[in-house]
C-alpha cells in the first residue's frame, strides 16, 4: 500500500513519455518489462554462449531461499533487502554449482538440477514457516516472486531495473573484451593470465542481479526463459558478439513490450485475462521461432534452400556427366541418346530424368532430337566436359595418391565432385601433370571445346553402353 | 507391547499415509532418476516435470475431467515432446543442447500457465504444482479389502510397481545405453528408442508424483538420490538400491522435519534429499571431498616424512655426522602444521634422533633416506643420459617423481643405466641400502 502511495505520488517521467497513450499502470509495466527484456537479453546472451543457459534456471530458482530469509530477518517486505538476499543465496547457489562440478564427481547437469531443487525446497520451507509464523498476509507477497506478478510491476520495480540495467550496461561496456574472451575461449583466456574465475564470477553476479530484479515481474521459471531465449533468437543472426548484444537486447525489448501488449489487447478486445508472465514469454518463443525459420545463414530455411540447391545442381552435374560418358564414344560427333538410356545408367525414376533433362534444355544444354531423343548443344558439351573433368580427376587422384581400389573410386569421386572448389581442381591438375598421368591432347580438343575445359583424362573404368563399370585390373595397385 | 503398537499407528494413522505417499513417489522418481543421472540428463527431468503443465491442462480441457488416465497420458505426449523438441532443436537448428533444452521447457511452462489460467475453476493452480498436497493426500481415501487406503498411495504404488518392472525387464538395455549408447546403437539396440522410452516412463512417474508431492520435489527426487548414489558406489545395481534408499528415507525424515517445524512437508523432503547428497559429497569412501582430503593429506604428510630423511641425509653427506639445526630443518620445510606433525611422526617411529638442538637420522632412517636419495639421483641420472634434459632442468622433477619410484623402478633404471655411479652434478648414487623401508 506505502508504495502505491510512492509510485501514484511521484510524477513518472516514463508515463510522459508515452503520451498517455495507455494508463499509467499500463505505461509502468510495458516500460519495466521492456527494459527488464532488454536487460536480460544481453547478459544472457553470455550465458547462452558459454553453454550455460541453465545456469539462469538454477540462479532464479536459488534465489528463492535468500528472499524468505530476509523477509524473516527484517520483518518485512523491504524491497531492497529481499532484493539483497535473492541475489545473495543466488550466487550462493551459483557457487554451488560451479564448486560441485570441479570437486565431485557429479556433472553440471546435476549440479544445477540440485542446486535448482533443493534450495528452492528451502525456500519452500521457509516460505511456509513465515506464514504460520505471521498473520499479515505476507505469503501473497512471496508468492509473486515465485510465479511473478507482471501487472502489478510498481515504478519502483522499473527503476530498480533502470539501475540494474546501468549497472549492467556500463559492466559490459567496460570489459566487453575479457567477456567475450571469456566467453568464447576461457581456457585461453587463463593461460593468457586473465582473471577468469573472477570475470566468471563478475559475469554471474550479473546474471543474478538480472534475475532478482526481474523475479517480482515475471517469476522464477520465466524468468528463466526471458535469459535464455532472446540470446538464443539472436545467435541465428550473426557471428559476432558486439551484433549479438544489441540483437538479443532488442529481440528483449521487443519480446518485453510486445508480450505486454498482447496481453493488454486479448484483456481490452477479447476480454480474456491472460497472465502477462508467460505470454511474455510466448512472445519470447514466437521471436526464437520466426530466428530459427528465417534468420539468413543459420536459419533453418534457408540451410533447407542450400540444401535444395545443391541436390539440384548435383543432379544437373550427374546428368551432364551421364550425357557425356554416353555421347564419348562418338566424338567429335555429338549423337543424340535416348531418355530411357539415361534411367538405365542412373538410378532416376523415368519421371526424375525427364525432369531434369526439361531444365537442361531451357538451360540450353540439351536440345530434342527426334522422339525420346536428346543431343548435347555446344554449350552442354563444353559444361559437361568440365564436369566430367572434375570427375575424372578426382577419381585419378584418389587411385594414385589416396590407394583407392578402382571399383570404388566412382562413388567416392561422386560425392565430392560436386564441390570441389576450382583452386582444387587446378591444383590436382599440376599434379597429374607432373606425374604424366594428364595426357597432352584428349577427346576434349578433338571435340572443339574451348580450350580453357582443357584436357580430360580417360576413365578408369571402361565404360559400357547400359551402364557396366568394370574396373580396369591393371590400374588397380 | 503388540496393542501399543496398534494404537501408535491407529493414532498416527494420517501420518503414516503421508509418510508412505512420499516414500512411494520419492522411490519411484529415485529409480528413474539413476538412469538420468547416468546419462547426464537430468535437467530433462526438470524440464519434463514443468513442461507437463500443459499437457495436464490440455487433457482436462479435452476430457473435462481430471480422471487418472487421460491425464497421465496428456502429460506423457508432451513429456515425449519436451525431450523430442529439445532433441530437434539441437540437431537440425543446431542451437546448443542446454539452450534448446531451456527454450523449450520455459515455453511449454509459459503456455501451460496461460492454459491452466483459462481453466481456473478447478485446483489445478500452479501453487499445488509447485509444492503439491501431500498433506492433504492422506484424506481422499478409498475403500479396499485391507481398509481405507489413501488413493494417491494405490496410484503411486503401481507406478513404483510399473517403474520397479520396467527397470528390471530392460535393465541391460539401460545399462547399455546409460553407459555407452554408441556401443549401445552398434549391437542394434537403438539408444535413441531407449531414451524416448525412458522420457516416456519419466513423464508418466512425474505426472503420478507431482499431484502428491509437487513439482519441486519430483526434480529434487529424480536427481538428488541417484547423484547421491553415484558418489557413494560404482556399480549400478548397488547404486539403484543406495538411490531407493534415499528416497524413503527423505521422505521420512522431510516429513518428520516438517511436523517438527510446522513447514511444507514436500519442501521438507526436498532439503532432506539435498542433505543426503550433501552428506554423501562430504563422506562417500572414495569419491568424497573427506576422504580425498584424508588421502591428500596422508600424501602430504608422507611425502614431507621423505623430505626430511632426504634432507637430513644430503646433510650428514656433506658435514658427516653432525646433527643439522632443528631451526634450520624447519626452515628447509617451510614450517606449517604438516611439517610438525611430519617430523613428530619421525621422532616417534625412531627415524630420527634429536641430539642437542638438532636432527639427524637413526640407522634405520639412513637406510630409508638412502634409498630415496639413490631414486632421485636414478631418476636425474636417466633424465640427463636418456632424456637429454638439461642438468640445470633435472632436479626438480626428480624432487616430484622420488617418492614413486618403487624398488622394481629403481632396478629398471639401474640397468638403463648401466655402471654409472654418479648422479649428473657428480654426487654419488649410493647402492641398494636394504630390504626393509
Amino acid at each position: 500500500m506505502m508504495a502505491m502511495a510512492y509510485s501514484v505520488s511521484s510524477p513518472a517521467p516514463l508515463a510522459a513519455a508515452v503520451g498517455g497513450f495507455f494508463d499509467y499502470n499500463t505505461t509502468v509495466v510495458l516500460a519495466g518489462t521492456g527494459l527488464l527484456g532488454l536487460v536480460s537479453g544481453v547478459i544472457g546472451s553470455f550465458a547462452v554462449l558459454r553453454r550455460r543457459a541453465l545456469i539462469g534456471d538454477a540462479l532464479s530458482h536459488a534465489a528463492l531461499p535468500g528472499i524468505c530469509l530476509a523477509f524473516i530477518l527484517t520483518g518485512q517486505r523491504h524491497f531492497t533487502a529481499l532484493l539483497a538476499g535473492a541475489f545473495a543465496t543466488g550466487l550462493l547457489g551459483v557457487w554451488t554449482v560451479s564448486f560441485l562440478r570441479r570437486h565431485t564427481r557429479t556433472k553440471e547437469d546435476a549440479a544445477i538440477g540440485i542446486v535448482l531443487s533443493v534450495f528452492f525446497g528451502v525456500g519452500i520451507v521457509l516460505s511456509r514457516s513465515i506464514q504460520s509464523m505471521s498473520v499479515e498476509g505476507s505469503k501473497a507477497g512471496l508468492d509473486n516472486f515465485i510465479f511473478g506478478k507482471t501487472a502489478g510491476m510498481l515504478a519502483e520495480d522499473v527503476y530498480a531495473t533502470l539501475a540494474a540495467a546501468a549497472l549492467i550496461g556500463v559492466a559490459v561496456v567496460v570489459f566487453y573484451k575479457e567477456f567475450k574472451l571469456v566467453s568464447f575461449d576461457s581456457d585461453f583466456s587463463t593461460v593468457q593470465g586473465w582473471p577468469t574465475l573472477l570475470l566468471d564470477l563478475v559475469l554471474m553476479g550479473l546474471l543474478a542481479l538480472t534475475a532478482v530484479v526481474g523475479l517480482p515481474a515475471v517469476g522464477v521459471v520465466l524468468m528463466a526463459a526471458l535469459l535464455i531465449v532472446p540470446g538464443a533468437a539472436a545467435r541465428f543472426w550473426t557471428d559476432r558478439l558486439g551484433p549479438l548484444l544489441c540483437l538479443s537486447g532488442l529481440f528483449g525489448f521487443l519480446t518485453g513490450i510486445g508480450g505486454t501488449l498482447a496481453g493488454v489487447v486479448a484483456s481490452d478486445i477479447w476480454q480474456v485475462h491472460l497472465p502477462a508472465g508467460p505470454v511474455i514469454v510466448l512472445a519470447g518463443a514466437a521471436f526464437f521461432l520466426l530466428s530459427m525459420l528465417a534468420a539468413p545463414r543459420r536459419g533453418v530455411l534457408a540451410r533447407l534452400l542450400e540444401l535444395l540447391r545443391l541436390s539440384r545442381r548435383v543432379a544437373e552435374q550427374n546428368l551432364l556427366r551421364t550425357a557425356y560418358e554416353m555421347t564419348e564414344p562418338h566424338l567429335p560427333r555429338r549423337a543424340p541418346f535416348g531418355i530411357d538410356d539415361l534411367v538405365r545408367r542412373r538410378s532416376w525414376t523415368e519421371q526424375e530424368a525427364r525432369r531434369l533433362v526439361a531444365r537442361a534444355a531451357s538451360r540450353g544444354h540439351l536440345v530434342p532430337a527426334g522422339p525420346e531423343r536428346v543431343v548435347l548443344t555446344t554449350a552442354g558439351l563444353e559444361r559437361a566436359a568440365a564436369v566430367v573433368r572434375t570427375h575424372r580427376l578426382w577419381e585419378l587422384y584418389l587411385i594414385e595418391e589416396a590407394a583407392i581400389a578402382v571399383d570404388h573410386t566412382d562413388r567416392d569421386a561422386d560425392r565430392i565432385e560436386h564441390i570441389l572448389p576450382p583452386a582444387l581442381v587446378s591444383r590436382l591438375e599440376e599434379r597429374l601433370r607432373a606425374t604424366k598421368r594428364l595426357p597432352a591432347a584428349g577427346p576434349g580438343i578433338a571435340a572443339g571445346i574451348a580450350l580453357d575445359v582443357g584436357d580430360i583424362p580417360p576413365s578408369p573404368h571402361r565404360l559400357e553402353e547400359g551402364g557396366g563399370e568394370e574396373p580396369k585390373i591393371e590400374a588397380r595397385r | 507391547m503388540t496393542t501399543m503398537l496398534m494404537e501408535w499407528i491407529a493414532a498416527h494413522r494420517l501420518d503414516l499415509w503421508t509418510v508412505v505417499v512420499g516414500v512411494l513417489a520419492n522411490c519411484a522418481c529415485a529409480l528413474l532418476g539413476c538412469f538420468l543421472v547416468l546419462r547426464r540428463m537430468s535437467l530433462l527431468g526438470d524440464a519434463i516435470s514443468h513442461a507437463i503443465l500443459p499437457g495436464l491442462a490440455l487433457s482436462f480441457i479435452l476430457t473435462g475431467s481430471r480422471d487418472a488416465l487421460p491425464m497421465l497420458a496428456g502429460a506423457m505426449a508432451v513429456g515425449v515432446l519436451t525431450a523430442f523438441l529439445t532433441q530437434t532443436l539441437h540437431r537440425f537448428a543446431r542451437v546448443s543442447e542446454d539452450t534448446s533444452m531451456g527454450v523449450v521447457f520455459t515455453t511449454l511452462f509459459a503456455a501451460g500457465v496461460i492454459l491452466i489460467s483459462q481453466v481456473r475453476a478447478v485446483d489445478l493452480d500452479p501453487g499445488c504444482v509447485l509444492y503439491g498436497l501431500i498433506e492433504f493426500t492422506a484424506l481422499d481415501t478409498v475403500p479396499t479389502p485391507l481398509g481405507e487406503v489413501p488413493r494417491a498411495a494405490l496410484t503411486l504404488a503401481a507406478v513404483l510397481l510399473f517403474d520397479l518392472c520396467f527397470v528390471a525387464i530392460l535393465w541391460k538395455e539401460l545399462k547399455l545405453a546409460s553407459f555407452d549408447p554408441a556401443l549401445a546403437t552398434t549391437l542394434g539396440l537403438s539408444a535413441g528408442l531407449v531414451h524416448y522410452i525412458l522420457m516416456a516412463v519419466v513423464a508418466g512417474t512425474a505426472v503420478a508424483a507431482f499431484e502428491a508431492v509437487g513439482s519441486i520435489l519430483v526434480i529434487a527426487m529424480l536427481i538428488a538420490p541417484g547423484a547421491a548414489a553415484h558418489l557413494l558406489t560404482d556399480r549400478l545395481g548397488r547404486m539403484v538400491a543406495i538411490a531407493l534408499a534415499i528416497g524413503a528415507s527423505s521422505a521420512v525424515f522431510g516429513y518428520w522435519a516438517a511436523a517438527r517445524f510446522n513447514t511444507s512437508a514436500a519442501g521438507a523432503m526436498a532439503v532432506a534429499a539435498g542433505a543426503h547428497y550433501f552428506l554423501a559429497v562430504l563422506a562417500a569412501p572414495r569419491h568424497g571431498l573427506v576422504s580425498r582430503g584424508f588421502h591428500r593429506l596422508l600424501m602430504a604428510l608422507r611425502i614431507v616424512r621423505e623430505d626430511v630423511l632426504a634432507l637430513l641425509y644430503r646433510w650428514g653427506e656433506a658435514r658427516g655426522d653432525v646433527p643439522l639445526p632443528k631451526h634450520d630443518v624447519h626452515a628447509a620445510l617451510g614450517g606449517g602444521p604438516v611439517a610438525r606433525l611430519a617430523l613428530w611422526v619421525l621422532l616417534r617411529r625412531g627415524r630420527i634422533l634429536a641430539e642437542g638442538g638438532g636432527l639427524k637420522l637413526s640407522e634405520r632412517g639412513k637406510r630409508r633416506a638412502r634409498d630415496l636419495v639413490r631414486s632421485h639421483r636414478l631418476w636425474e641420472a636417466y633424465l640427463a643420459k636418456h632424456l637429454g634434459i638439461a642438468l640445470d632442468h633435472v632436479h626438480a622433477p626428480a624432487e616430484r617423481m622420488e617418492h614413486y619410484i618403487t624398488p622394481q623402478i629403481s632396478e629398471a633404471l639401474e640397468k638403463q643405466l648401466a655402471g654409472t655411479d654418479k648422479d649428473p652434478h657428480g654426487k654419488p648414487i649410493p647402492g641398494v641400502a636394504s630390504d626393509e623401508g
